[in-house]
């Protein structure tokens, strides 16, 4: 069977990690190649990059760590940030990326997600969405992390980007994110139930249950945190064997 | 020498870095001689069929692959483009394996296309593990990402289960091929890759 995935989200700026990482016994948790190598071992099944910068010369930086993260790395990992339109597409899966993460820029130009899906397939591309549960009750979709407010509402930019050739959805609550008290289950759940793709749930990760309750109950393909992991708050090993003895698919690198 | 084919399809470069982490020095070529010349020749990818079957087909490629004598591996798009026909596209490929490439066909709206991600690869079920599999253990994990599938056939040496079983795996005299993606599979994958370049 498939199994269930948990992926491990860098945050990059000038080629360096930015959220402080606290393994023990690690050698350089600023380095987001020997990061991404020792989360490979412990088994995360993923990884994303989010590249932070923003100038010229950081976005040169970044496709270059991108290649030694490919060089290095032995699982899929996925980039994200600054990606405006198809050459910096082809710029990123040349350097050796698997799957780019497109946010703002999708929105404001839907149409490169087609154009994507179109030159690369449909796996390549992963629609990221920030969204926020507002007052009406409707989930609101941002741009710029969650600075700008748009028109658009998630579950109908969700299926718009599944049409136009999204390979899989990473959804961030920004109601939840940064919370640690769970993710956004219903929202997860009737995403993962209209959807014909695969969906990442992201924000609100503080414990293993929260973990087990987005898979269970939201039924989602994956799940995304970052501070849980890098503080080894939760550590990865432990999280597997946690889901399985509860009964989720995941993979179990033996070690 | 290992020569990886270089055609209109992405993640070479992959495949490339794994070769070169396992000690080989991997040259990425398109030139019928260096492929004819190499000792392994891997045909790696992530594309659409129809328009890689043109490809090779326009540049000649195409008879190159089919011709060639020593160990060759074909990878995701690449063991796809090695089979009969592919419903991506409906373009005839190379004719390798004597099998159809068919779109998954969920039966339930749990199962999503494409596959993404970690599952089983079993080759156990074949009467003689095949070599590639090696020091691989039943039911190890390794990464898919395809939405277009082998189905079991005469030539399958391992199988994985995603809206029913199909092949994980083929192997028909020099030629190999994995559905999975063994550059992107951690420890497994290379040691599937391992037993590939070491045959």
């Amino acid at each position: 069977m498939l199994a269930k995935r948990i992926i491990p989200c860098l945050d990059v700026k000038d080629g360096k990690t930015v959220k402080g990482v606290q393994f023990v016994n690690f050698r350089d948790a600023g380095d987001p190649v020997e990061l991404g190598k020792q989360y490979s071992e412990l088994g995360a099944d993923e990884l994303v990059y989010l590249d932070i910068t923003a100038s010229h010369e950081g976005r040169k930086t970044f496709t270059e760590l991108v290649q030694r993260i490919a060089a290095e790395v032995s699982i899929p990992f996925t980039v994200g940030g600054g990606i405006h339109e198809l050459s910096d597409v082809e710029r990123l899966l040349a350097a050796g990326a698997d799957k780019v993460s497109i946010n703002s820029s999708a929105i404001r130009r839907p149409e490169l997600i087609s154009e994507i899906a179109a030159r690369f397939g449909v796996q390549e591309c992963v629609c990221a969405i920030d969204a926020r549960l507002e007052d009406d009750g409707q989930w609101r979709c941002y741009l710029n992390g969650g600075r700008i407010p748009t028109e658009r509402t998630l579950f109908e930019w969700a299926h718009e980007a599944q049409e136009r050739g999204a390979g899989e959805i990473l959804f961030t609550s920004m109601n939840h994110d940064g919370s640690k008290q769970g993710f956004a289950i219903d929202a997860l759940r009737r995403l993962h139930e209209e959807l014909s793709i695969p969906v990442i749930a992201s924000g609100g990760a503080g414990t293993k249950q929260h973990f087990l309750d987005v898979f269970q109950q939201a039924h989602v393909d994956a799940a995304l945190a970052a501070s849980v992991f890098h503080f080894n708050e939760i550590p990865m090993a432990e999280l597997k064997q946690f889901l399985a003895d509860e009964g989720v698919v995941v993979r179990q690198t033996c070690k | 020498m290992v020569a990886i084919v270089k055609y209109n399809a992405g993640n070479i470069y992959s495949v490339f870095c794994a070769c070169k982490r396992l000690g080989y020095e991997p040259v990425i070529t398109d030139d019928p001689e260096l492929l004819r010349s190499a000792d392994k020749v891997i045909f790696p990818g992530v594309g659409e069929a129809r328009a890689a079957m043109e490809y090779l087909n326009a540049t000649g490629l195409a008879d190159v692959i089919r011709s060639l004598k020593q160990p060759v591996l074909g990878i995701c798009i690449g063991m796809q483009l090695m089979c009969r026909h592919s419903e991506e596209g409906d373009v005839d490929c190379l004719g390798i394996f004597d099998a159809p490439v068919e779109r998954f066909r969920p039966t339930s709206a749990v199962d999503k296309v494409p596959q993404m991600g970690w599952n089983t690869v079993s080759a156990n079920g074949a009467s003689d593990k095949n070599c590639l599999f090696e020091g691989v253990a039943d039911g190890a994990y390794v990464y898919y990402v395809h939405s277009y599938r082998v189905p079991v056939c005469a030539d399958t040496i391992a199988t994985t289960d995603y809206c029913g079983e199909y092949s994980a795996a083929l192997h028909k005299g020099n030629f190999y091929a994995t559905q999975f993606h063994p550059e992107k599979s951690g420890s497994v994958g290379e040691q599937i890759l391992k037993n590939f370049l070491a045959l």
